[in-house]
């Protein structure tokens, strides 16, 4: 290519890059996604508050009110908005609940992948050799494998080896194990990567010469060097995380009825399918798929930003 | 095709200024540019990189890609307008009536197909041959491009030659149409040294026994001055001097032709220590007024920094500066270059 | 190439060896597999009995040799849950999920390398807006959300198609088939589409990258600058250089594939081998989910295997032995 064409296109770029932030065309998409997760997040965090029904609370289920439709709809109740499931628990509220779960496992998963990741990165570069070369193929055969067949082993594998009265109490950790264990590779990689690269900067080297804490002075340069990154990564894996989460508890072995998460109403609304009552399936489908699409777009957004080079 | 006198050049590119449209207003990367080529002539285009040779070859081809557009002037092929007509119009005259050669043999060729069905694809989209004359042909020309035993080579796929014979294939594939003009951008630069010495000198040979004519955009005054018959200087997107080769060699008018020719090492020039121009080329977003050249210039003056020069004639050239006003009275820019050895006739 | 052809196969027979490994592990220490075994009300003679002819005695390299070579043999153990021989359970499911999976595959190419191409080539059209878009969503939908949303539209509301099971099926040589009948194909539609969505946004956004990195290339403006037809240059040159990479994918793909039957066979109840792993999770019948594991392993390693012989007859790069080819100019 000529070298003006190149020059003229890296202005270019240059001015697309920095505009990232500012450009009208884009930014109206991602605000949109960013109001839709912080509001879900409030509405999780918050819903002992706002909920209208407390939905675990038994006593106060009426069968009178189940499989009630949607308020709007003919012969709704404006007290359950979004209508009532077969146990006549709101759905509103349900689905309050289960955001909140559904993100408490998509966090918790991703700091545990998270932590998991850079620790076994640092230590792979740092020493190096049989250890690096160990930490990289595990991470390889990982990566090769289907993340939801993984977590489905590690999760089937756990519940075999924990004691059945252990496993109520201790499935949420089960997932967030099994999640994290499947999701660390990234995080490794692009950690391990970073960290090459600074080992082998001038200045490390000259620090290593006249005897200096290497490793102090690596450790300042490689955090804001990998922070970008990782924070991309971490991102686009918490949909991830939160995708993994609702199939693991749609496929039964997840979130237990009792304390549902997203992906357990939609099992649950799918058992009521055929009664022709599609709101206590749809609701907990439409909030999964805008909450994953949100971070998803949130993600993409993230990575133009911060990585200019990167389209 | 037009009845064209032999005398006519081939290529007559008048005024070209290309632009590049960004957000912030249009981008002049080529203001101004005119120089003609006449039948069997090789004019070496030379400049830094970003003096825009490189954008001026692209154009001329018609490949020139967004946001870039000529945005003013002519271009014309043998006497025919060719920079209003339309993609599949230009599509067919390329490979056709203007070959190209482009940087770096290494990554011009499909790695997936091998050289003699790049070569036939070629012959059979512009000339009406059935595949059996087509791959004859193939074979002709790799043979003329100094291909040892072209007829098995014609199977071989292109991760299967060196550097220097790729870039013969290249050649080969330029020529496969026999076409009246050639814009070899940098052909040689890729390669290595013993290697470049035998492409330029069969490459002149070729356009000299197929009359064709040559574009040579490239950066080493040493290729030029071993091939060409004229030279075009550019800098900043403007045409600062043409001239004979021998001419510009020996006595080049615009300081900035001066100050390249120093600053290389040849056996032309008996120089102790190569000198380096001060400072750099302007970004086209800074290009000062009056003479691009000026904040560099050792020669500047006043004038220099407030007006800019067009081409004026000076000995059998011409240059943009105001220094050689004196010698020589001021000239159009079109018709300056309109020269010493092309009588134009419109 | 013989050379690179056994080195990937003694890859594969380690990757193999591992994931043997891991069943293996699962097996003997997930659970005491005497007790599942075994009915509740066992003797303790009958526990030695069955220990003993389990080899659970022997040292535990032995037992991990028995383990490969009945494996080997197709031997993967009695279900917990059903007290059958597992390598028949898995035998039965097959052919179920592997219709599936491939036609999903077949959808996927046939759909997503066309919207790919398109989309690479004409960058600003709306056409192209709207598939990026739909890409991204497709992304974001969870493959149980679209099949509950199939079911609901078309077979709750409009009841057009069969919203579980296979239909009927004809055996072939004991290949169970739906292939063959009205009734197999209607209830394939579903699951099929459930499956490849997220594949086709995929392989959509995979052959766009691709096919932009590819057009930018120096040999496909050279391929203009030597007059070819936008069509030559397109679809010739840049799209064959674009299916390199799509080619490794798409057989990576294929092991994601199977992965994703389980859940799409667990929201149709197709009778696939995903539903009997699903069912083996939930009871913690490890037998069955060791075999499970070991078999898509096989899958896979043999589909990468395939995938990089594939690369052999695209590539011309790789067919020809280094060092013999290259002269001096």
């Amino acid at each position: 290519m000529s070298t003006v064409t190149q020059r003229l296109n890296d202005d270019w770029r240059r001015f697309i890059d920095s505009d990232l932030f500012y450009s009208f065309r884009r930014s109206p998409i991602t605000i949109v996604a960013f109001v839709v997760v912080v509001t879900l997040i409030l509405a999780a965090i918050l819903a002992p508050w706002i909920a209208p029904h407390d939905p675990f609370d038994v006593s106060t289920l009426s069968l009178l009110n189940s499989e009630l439709p949607p308020a709007w709809v003919a012969g709704g109740d404006p007290a359950f908005l979004l209508g009532t499931d077969g146990q006549g628990r709101d759905v509103l509220s349900a689905l309050l609940y289960g955001a909140r779960i559904s993100i408490l496992v998509g966090l918790a998963s991703v700091a545990f992948a998270m932590t998991l990741g850079v620790c076994l990165g640092l230590l792979a570069a740092y020493v190096g050799g049989t250890v690096d070369a160990l930490i990289m193929r595990i991470a390889d055969v990982m990566i090769s494998f289907p993340p939801i067949l993984v977590a489905l082993l590690i999760n089937g594998v756990a519940r075999g080896v924990l004691p059945p009265e252990m496993q109520h109490d201790a499935v949420i950790f089960v997932l967030i194990l099994a999640i994290g264990l499947t999701t660390w590779v990234q995080y490794a990689r692009t950690v391990r990567g970073s960290t090459l690269v600074e080992k082998n900067r001038e200045y490390v080297l000259a620090a290593r010469v006249i005897g200096l804490r290497s490793r102090a002075i690596m450790a300042k340069h490689i955090l804001p060097n990998v922070i970008g990154p990782i924070l991309v990564v971490a991102t686009v894996n918490l949909a991830i995380a939160i995708l993994i989460e609702a199939a693991l508890s749609f496929l039964g072995v997840g979130m237990p009825p009792t304390e549902p998460s997203l992906g357990t109403l939609i099992r649950i609304g799918n058992e009521f399918l055929f009664s022709g009552v599609w709101w206590v399936v749809i609701f907990p489908s439409a909030v999964l798929v805008l909450l994953v699409l949100s971070v998803n777009l949130l993600g993409d957004w993230l990575r133009d930003a911060l990585n200019p080079k990167l389209r | 095709m037009t009845e064209h006198n032999n005398t006519s050049p081939v290529l007559d590119v008048a005024d070209l200024h290309i632009e590049f449209d960004t957000r912030h207003g249009a981008l002049k990367a080529i203001d101004g540019v005119s120089l003609q080529i006449a039948p069997g002539e090789i004019l070496g285009v030379v400049g830094e990189s970003g003096a825009g040779k490189s954008l001026t070859g692209t154009a001329i081809t018609g490949l020139l890609e967004r946001p870039g557009r000529i945005s003013g002037g002519e271009i014309r092929l043998e006497g025919q307008r060719i920079d209003n007509l339309s993609q599949d119009e230009m599509r067919r005259l390329r490979g056709r009536r203007i070959g190209a050669i482009f940087q770096d043999p290494l990554t011009s060729l499909n790695p997936l197909y091998t050289v003699g069905r790049q070569l036939i694809e070629t012959i059979r989209t512009h000339l009406p041959m059935s595949k059996a004359q087509a791959r004859k042909r193939a074979i002709e020309l790799l043979a003329e491009v100094g291909l040892p035993a072209p007829e098995t080579r014609i199977d071989q796929y292109p991760h299967q030659f060196s550097g220097g014979m790729r870039q013969r294939v290249v050649i080969a594939l330029a020529l496969c149409a026999d076409p009246k003009l050639v814009i070899a951008d940098e052909p040689t630069t890729a390669l290595d040294v013993s290697v470049q010495a035998q492409i330029i000198t069969m490459l002149k040979r070729l356009c000299r026994d197929h009359g064709t004519a040559v574009m040579l955009v490239t950066h080493d005054m040493g290729v030029i001055a071993e091939a060409a018959d004229r030279v075009a200087v550019m800098y900043a997107g403007r045409l600062v001097e043409v001239g004979p080769v021998a001419e510009v060699v020996k006595s080049a008018k615009h300081p900035y032709t001066q100050g390249l020719m120093n600053s290389i090492p040849t056996v032309l020039h008996d120089v102790d220590r190569l000198e380096q121009i001060e400072g750099s080329m302007p970004r086209l977003t800074a290009i000062p007024p009056g003479c691009a050249f000026n904040p560099r210039c050792p020669h500047a003056f006043s004038r220099c920094r407030a007006e800019r020069p067009d081409l004026m004639a000076a000995g059998e050239g011409a240059a943009a500066c105001w220094l050689v006003e004196e010698d020589a009275a001021p000239a159009s820019a079109a018709r300056a270059t309109a020269d010493t050895l092309v009588e134009h006739q419109d | 190439m013989i050379a690179f052809l056994i080195r990937r196969l003694l890859q594969g027979a380690l990757v193999m060896l591992t994931v043997a490994f891991i069943a293996f592990s699962m097996f003997r220490f997930v659970g005491d597999p005497v007790t599942n075994m075994l009915p509740q009300d066992a003797t303790l003679e009958q526990r030695t009995e069955l220990q003993e002819r389990l080899g659970l005695n022997d040292p535990l390299p032995l037992q991990f040799g028995h383990f490969v070579t009945n494996a080997v043999q197709g031997d993967f153990g009695i279900s917990y849950r059903n007290q059958r021989p597992v390598s028949d359970l898995i035998a039965e499911r097959l052919p179920a999920t592997m219709e599936m999976v491939f036609a999903a595959v077949v959808l996927s190419l046939v759909i997503g390398i066309p919207m790919g191409v398109y989309t690479a080539l004409r960058r600003d059209s709306w056409l192209s807006h709207l598939f990026q878009g739909l890409s991204l969503t497709g992304i974001s939908v969870p493959t149980f959300v679209t099949g509950i949303l199939l079911i609901l539209v078309f077979s709750v509301w409009l009841n057009w198609l069969p919203s579980f099971g296979r239909g009927e099926v004809v055996e072939i040589g004991g290949w169970s088939t739906g292939l063959l009948t009205v009734s197999g194909l209607k209830a394939l539609i579903m699951p099929v589409i459930t499956l490849s969505l997220f594949q086709i946004t995929l392989i959509m956004r995979l052959v766009r990258a691709e096919m932009l990195e590819v057009l930018k290339t120096d040999y496909i403006r050279f391929a203009r600058a030597r007059g070819l037809t936008n069509r030559v240059v397109n679809f010739g040159h840049a799209l064959r250089n674009t299916l390199m990479p799509v080619i490794t994918i798409t057989g990576l793909q294929i092991g994601a594939l199977i992965a994703f039957a389980i859940i799409t066979e667990t929201v149709f109840q197709w009778p696939g081998m995903g539903l009997l792993f699903m069912q083996a999770v939930s009871f913690v019948d490890i037998p069955v989910m060791s075999a499970y594991l070991v078999m898509v392993s096989l899958i896979f390693v043999v589909i990468n295997t395939i995938v990089d012989m594939l690369y052999f007859v695209v590539d011309p790069r790789l067919r020809v032995d280094a060092g013999k080819n290259t002269t001096g100019a």
